[in-house]
This record gives structure tokens, C-alpha cells and sequence, in this order.
């Protein structure tokens, strides 16, 4: 949709007053107005159970609080933008002569350093883990948030693929993420078939749901496909939640299998993990063989990622992404573009699941919910959609830093001993989405290296591509 | 006969609610065509809202009077809601104009989970019930099996209510400037705008009259069930925008057919085959409409602009 610009007024003698604070203290003042009157009653009265009954218990402290804070920001603002805005005004000396010339950024610099930089601390993050706490049973929640953002990482690298790269907003990706792990638990619970046969089964029969989900819907246009991926989503976790016969329903299926050392159990016996190699037996020797399982998976779906990008095939996904009718009238098959890469991302879905199922040892509908799909999203969104780096910092901030708030006791001294910042996590995944779109829709690390380079490397910054309306 | 009976009573009771969430939908989309996700989420605080009020009414001010205390309630609801829908049109949508076309769609999913957690987070997460507030039935008649037909009182006020509401809406849209604003910026926004229309204005009024039809909907999902939590919007939401695409997006008959066909398909399912599915049958419809039918019954066919 074009907005159109006649309706923006662009204030043009604000620049020439520095700040008027009168304007902005008014500005502000009704900003603080509108918060009250959203705050009533939802924050200011909060209902209370006792016994059948409900009764309420006043806040208006906490009202006050943030009717105050709203004030404050909004004045902050005022401020910011009007300084900005006179700082703007005065023309420097080199302005609008110079050329615009992409130079490589900042960021590629950085990132080539970067990479290699995540890449050793993510190989190396269980010894030093285990050298700074000391020994293998005190590193234990360390390295099990490892394995946790790494399973999201890997989430997002998939879910990238469909969202980031072929612009296709998927709001049910959770459904694979289900399928894959109700393979393995299925398949190993009722055939007996190790992790290693079932994982190559996990990912082809997700993928072989994405084809089938994805076909019909793939012609829709972007806000119906998501819409109808939702509703698949929604679907997938209904069956599995009612068809007790195969998912033993809501109560899901325990005691899956655990995973083996290609073959060797993690066990303290004779053929054991421990005993062949002479080491002593430890429980960790799993968590940390998890660890770099998933690690080894995320890589690969970054390396498939990375590697297809340079292929036809990727580069129809992005162009895909920029304009669907312009690919169209180039001859790009759009529904086989489409559908590759939902069953790509359906894939690494599918494999992110059955690690899940195996990590876990247990499998409930409950576990693939709508929000799953949605923190997922977030990652990818957060993370500058189609960037592999941003999608990478993006989980480890989303998911590793509620955990590590939740650690801090200064935290607690401050808002009451009480306080859990994991349930203000999805709050602020809210705020944060809205956030990115508003300033920065092109995600935390909007620059990308270019997928395909001509004769010379330059950089493409976010301002400088505009996505079509296809 | 006698069940069928009654659960056409009852389908259309639900029906009612869902069509007047599914105008908000259909309403925004035509107007800035975008799926407005967070708009389930805004009747699940109208809900709320409507309870602490309904609470302070009757347990502080001492209200004895429940149609009364419906009346104040109702008004309070739209109005706050209707603010609640105003903020968020103007802090997570307007920006987003003329920004990449998923944009819009993101930040609606990010204000849906800030509201269902903000609700979470400030008034806990557990059900929250109230004591009923309106109980008689009126017998319509008495079956051959000594089976009652009824309609309770809360049935009648619901559909009362929608057709009133829904008939000054209408007077609303098709013969004030303002429906007229709003029809023309849903045509053209630009040639709306050289017109001299204060589009963005018509939008934001757009979403508040969605908001408020959503918190009559969310007081009488309250009336109705007479319990509500804070993860209530996402499946009435997901079922009311199914009922806006079956009724043909973009049109206000539309939505309110739609909203009636699904309320009834989905109580007709649960006394006939299945009430485990009954969602299930809900977002089927959906993919089934948007893939085989996509401008839905009274909608237009979409055409592709370049």
C-alpha cells in the first residue's frame, strides 16, 4: 500500500524554533492522558479469587507509575527530535555533493571477523562452560540453555528460508517443528528405530507436509498464507491433541528412546559411552553430545542456507521475496519456488523436532502451540529477515536473556522477590516486533552481503532497496 | 427436531458474537487491507474490561438493577475499548504505511501477544468467573421426547443487542459523511486524500467503530459464558476472521452472514458429530474458503493491481 504523502503535514517552521516546550509539555501531558485512560480499569483494579467469588484490589500507584513514564519518554522525545531536527536543518559543507557510493560497512567488517569469533565460542562453549564452573555436573543448566537457543537458532535458520528469503510469512512453522517430533517419538516408540534412521525420516515426512500444506495454499497472497498456515498450525495441534489413539492425546508420549553415541548408549555399563572411551560416567556426557548435535544441525541448515542462496533456485526465492509479478513476467515458476522453499524450511523443521523429541524424552501437543510459532517469527523478524548472523544474535538475546535476567537477584531486590522476567518475556516479544517494524523493518542487521556480486563487491544497506508490492 | 431446534437458537446466539468481531476485520481490511490479527485480542480486553466493571458496579456502588448495570457496562466497554483501538492504530499500524507489505501483519501479531501477555501479566492467568447475571429461560415449546426448547433471556438480549447496534452501524456507514469518507478512502485513498478527506483520520475512526463493535461482542461473550481469560481472544479472533473471508472480505453484510453461518455450523457440529473438532471444522472452513473461494460470498473478486 502506497501511503500518500499529502496527508503527512511536514512541519517545516518546527525546525527553525529549537524546542517549544510548551508544545511539548502539552504533547506530553495528553500522552500521559491517553495511558490513564487505557490503564482503566485493565491495570489499575486487578481481580482477585477467593473461594467462587471475585473481588477487586485498587493500583493506582502502578497507574501513576506509568502515566509518569509515558510523560517523561514523550517529553525525552520532544527534546531528541527537535535537536535532531535543527541539527538537520543547518546544512554541513559536503551535503548532497557527494555522491551516493556504497562502500563496504561498517558491519562487513566486523561480520568477517565475526563469524569465525561465534563460531569458536559456539564449539567451544562446553569446555569453557566446564572450566569456569568448575566440573561437568555444575555446568549442567549451562550447557541445557545452549542446547535450547541452539534449537531456536536452528528454528529460525529454518524458518528464514520461508520468511526471510521467499518472503513468505508462515505462521504455522510449529506444525513441522510437531511433526518432526511426533516421527521420532512414533517411530521409535512403536518400531524401535534409532534416532539416526529416524532423523532423515523426521525431516522427508516434514517436508512431505510442507508440500502437501503448502500446495493448495501457496497462490494465496501474503497476509491469506499466513492466515492459513496459522489455521494448519492450529489444525495439526487439534489432531494431535485428539486423536488418542496414535498420540496418546494431551498427555503426549513419554519415555522415548535417548540419544546414542552413534549406536553406543550414554550408560554406566560395560559398552557404555563411558567405558568404551575410559572416561568416568558422567549424565552430562549426553547433555553435552546434545549440545553439539544441535549444533552440527543448525550448522547445516546455515550451510544449506548459505549454499543454496547461490543457486537459481535461491536467487528466484529472493527476487521472489522482492516482486512476485515481476517474477512472474520473467517466467519463474512461483508455485515450485514457493513450494521449495516451504518444504525446505518444512525440513529443517522436521529434524529441529525430532531433536526436540529426543532432547526431551517426551512429546505433548501443548509443546507446539500458536506461540511457539510466534517467538520463532520473532527470532527471525528481530533478527533482520534473511540475515543468518542477525537471526543467530536474535535467539540468543530472545531466548538466552529472559533465563539470564531471571538469575539476577538485584533484579528481584528491585521489583519484589516475586519477580520472574520469564513472564514478561512474551510482553516484551510484542513491544519488540511492533518496535522493529516501526523503526527498523528490515531487522537489527539489515545489511546483507548480496547473494550474487557483479564484477564488484558493494554493499546493500536497507535504505537503499525497496521491496515491491507484489 | 427439538435439538435441532435449539441449537439453531443457540448457533445464531454465538453467531451474533462472531459476526460482530468479523466487522472489525472486514472493516480494516477493507480500508487498509490488512489482517488486523490483534483485533481477537481487542475483544478479549473488552471482555476484561467489561467484568471489572461489571464487578465495581455491582460489588462497590451497590447496582442491584442487572439491566442497569448491562447498560453502564456496555457504554464504558466501547468506550475504553474504542481508545485501546484507537492507541494501537496509532502506534503500531499508522508507521507502518507505505512500509514493506508483511510489515502491517507482523506488528498486528506483535500487539496480539503484548495484549493477551499484557492481560496475562496484569490480571493473572486464571479464568476469571462472575456470578450469572441473567438466568430465566423462556420454554418455546416442549418436544414429543419431553425435551425443552428454550431461549434464555441472555440469548434474546444478545441477538437484540447485535441487531441494534448493527442497524445504527449500518445507518453509520451508508448515510453519514463519515461512511462515506470511509467508503470512499476504501476505493482510493489517494483520490480520497485530493478530495480534501482526512484519510488518516477516516482510518483511525475506522478502527475505533471496529474496537467498539468488538467490546459489545466481548460484553456479551461475557454475559454469555460468564468466564473469561486472557487467552480467550486468539480462537473467537482466528473464527470471527474466517467469518469475515466466508462473508467476502471487504464486506459488511458479508461479515454478519458470515458470523452467523460459522456460529452455526460450529454449534450444529458439536451436537452432531464431534465437539472435540469443532475447531478443527472452524479453521478447515477457513483454509477450505481461502483456497477454493476467496472472495467469499458476497465479496468482490480481487483484482491484481501493478
Amino acid at each position: 500500500m502506497n501511503a500518500p504523502s499529502i496527508t503527512t503535514t511536514a512541519p517545516t517552521d518546527a525546525v527553525t524554533r529549537r524546542f517549544d516546550l510548551a508544545a511539548a509539555l502539552k504533547d506530553s501531558g495528553k500522552s500521559a492522558l491517553i495511558t490513564l485512560g487505557l490503564a482503566i480499569p485493565i491495570l489499575s483494579y486487578r481481580t482477585e479469587q477467593s473461594g467462587a467469588d471475585l473481588f477487586l484490589s485498587q493500583r493506582w500507584g502502578l497507574v501513576a507509575i506509568m502515566c509518569a513514564l509515558v510523560f517523561g519518554l514523550r517529553l525525552f522525545l520532544h527534546a531528541f527530535t527537535a535537536t535532531k531536527a535543527y541539527r538537520q536543518a543547518t546544512p554541513s559543507a559536503h551535503q548532497a555533493t557527494e555522491p551516493v557510493h556504497a562502500e563496504p560497512s561498517a558491519f562487513q567488517h566486523v561480520s568477517k571477523f565475526a563469524i569465525p569469533f561465534f563460531l569458536g565460542i559456539a564449539l567451544a562453549f562446553p569446555f569453557l562452560i566446564v572450566m569456569i564452573q568448575g566440573g561437568l555436573g555444575e555446568s549442567r543448566y549451562w550447557i541445557d540453555l545452549g542446547v535450547l537457543i541452539l534449537t531456536y537458532v536452528m528454528l529460525g535458520w529454518g524458518l528464514n528460508i520461508v520468511v526471510g528469503l521467499a518472503g513468505l510469512l508462515d505462521l504455522g512453522y510449529v506444525a513441522f517443528y510437531a511433526v518432526g517430533a511426533y516421527s521420532y517419538a512414533l517411530l521409535s516408540t512403536t518400531f524401535g528405530l534409532s534416532f539416526w534412521i529416524c532423523l532423515p525420516l523426521a525431516g522427508i515426512l516434514a517436508a512431505m507436509w510442507g508440500i502437501i500444506l503448502g500446495f493448495p495454499v501457496l497462490r494465496l497472497r501474503g497476509d491469506y498464507l499466513a492466515i492459513v498456515t496459522l489455521a494448519f498450525g492450529e489444525i495439526i495441534r487439534l489432531v494431535l491433541i485428539n486423536w488418542v489413539d496414535l498420540t496418546n492425546g494431551g498427555a503426549g508420549i513419554s519415555s522415548i528412546p535417548r540419544a546414542t553415541f552413534f549406536g553406543i548408549p550414554f550408560t554406566n555399563d560395560e559398552g557404555g559411552f563411558a567405558n568404551l572411551f575410559g572416561l568416568e560416567f558422567h549424565t552430562m556426557h549426553r547433555g553435552i553430545f546434545l549440545y553439539y548435535l544441535i549444533l552440527g544441525l543448525a550448522l547445516l541448515t546455515n550451510f544449506v542456507t548459505m549454499r543454496l542462496r547461490k543457486l537459481p533456485v535461491g536467487r528466484a526465492w529472493e527476487a521472489l521475496r522482492e516482486d512476485e509479478i515481476a517474477c512472474r513476467s520473467l517466467g519463474i515458476n512461483t508455485t515450485n519456488t514457493k513450494l521449495t522453499a516451504f518444504a525446505l524450511g518444512a525440513m529443517f523443521g522436521g529434524f529441529a523436532g525430532s531433536f526436540f523429541a529426543v532432547r526431551q524424552g517426551f512429546v505433548s501437543p501443548e509443546s507446539f502451540n500458536f506461540l511457539e510459532s510466534a517467538i520463532i517469527l520473532a527470532i527471525v523478524v528481530l533478527g533482520g529477515m534473511g540475515s543468518q548472523i542477525g537471526v543467530a544474535i536474535a535467539a540468543i538475546v530472545l531466548v538466552g536473556g529472559p533465563e539470564i535476567l531471571r538469575n539476577l537477584t538485584f533484579l528481584q531486590a528491585v521489583f519484589g522477590a516475586g519477580f520472574d522476567p520469564n513472564e514478561y518475556r512474551l510482553l516484551l516479544f510484542g513491544i519488540g516486533m511492533v518496535a522493529m517494524m516501526v523503526w527498523r523493518p528490515r531487522g537489527l542487521i539489515s545489511e546483507r552481503e548480496p547473494s550474487v556480486i557483479l564484477k564488484e563487491r558493494k554493499a546493500i544497506s536497507g535504505s537503499l532497496v525497496k521491496e515491491g508490492h507484489g | 427436531m427439538e435439538i435441532f431446534v435449539q441449537q439453531l437458537i443457540n448457533g445464531l446466539t454465538l453467531g451474533s458474537i462472531y459476526g460482530l468481531i468479523a466487522i472489525g476485520y472486514t472493516m480494516v481490511f477493507g480500508i487498509i487491507g490488512m489482517v488486523n490479527f490483534a483485533h481477537g485480542d481487542v475483544f478479549m480486553l473488552s471482555a476484561f474490561i467489561a467484568l471489572i466493571f461489571f464487578l465495581i458496579l455491582t460489588t462497590w456502588l451497590g447496582i442491584s438493577s442487572i439491566a442497569l448495570a448491562l447498560l453502564i457496562v456496555l457504554i464504558v466497554a466501547m468506550v475504553l475499548t474504542s481508545l485501546w483501538g484507537w492507541a494501537i492504530e496509532r502506534i503500531a499500524y499508522r508507521p507502518l504505511r507505505g512500509s514493506f507489505r508483511l510489515a502491517p501483519l507482523i506488528s498486528a501479531i506483535g500487539v496480539s501477544i503484548f495484549l493477551a501477555n499484557f492481560v496475562q501479566v496484569a490480571q493473572g492467568a486464571r479464568n476469571k468467573p462472575i456470578p450469572p447475571m441473567v438466568q430465566d429461560v423462556i420454554v418455546l415449546f416442549q418436544g414429543a421426547s419431553g425435551y425443552n426448547v428454550a431461549i434464555s433471556y441472555k440469548q434474546i438480549i444478545i441477538m437484540a443487542v447485535t441487531a441494534v447496534l448493527l442497524t445504527i452501524f449500518w445507518y453509520l456507514v451508508q448515510k453519514t459523511s463519515l461512511g462515506r469518507a470511509q467508503r470512499a478512502c476504501e476505493q482510493d485513498r489517494k483520490m480520497a486524500s485530493l478530495l480534501g478527506i482526512n484519510v488518516d483520520r477516516t482510518i483511525s475512526l475506522t478502527f475505533v467503530i471496529g474496537a467498539a463493535l468488538a467490546s459489545v461482542a466481548g460484553t456479551m461473550y461475557l454475559l454469555y459464558y460468564g468466564v473469561v481469560s486472557f487467552n480467550d481472544g486468539f480462537v473467537p479472533g482466528v473464527k470471527a476472521f474466517t467469518a469475515a473471508v466466508l462473508g467476502g472480505i471487504g464486506s459488511l453484510p458479508g461479515a454478519v452472514l458470515g458470523g452467523l453461518i460459522i456460529g452455526l455450523i460450529e454449534t450444529f457440529w458439536s451436537a452432531y458429530f464431534s465437539i472435540e473438532y469443532k475447531d478443527v471444522a472452524a479453521f478447515s472452513i477457513l483454509a477450505i474458503v481461502l483456497i477454493f473461494m476467496p472472495s467469499g460470498i458476497l465479496g468482490r473478486p480481487e483484482v491484481e493491481k501493478v
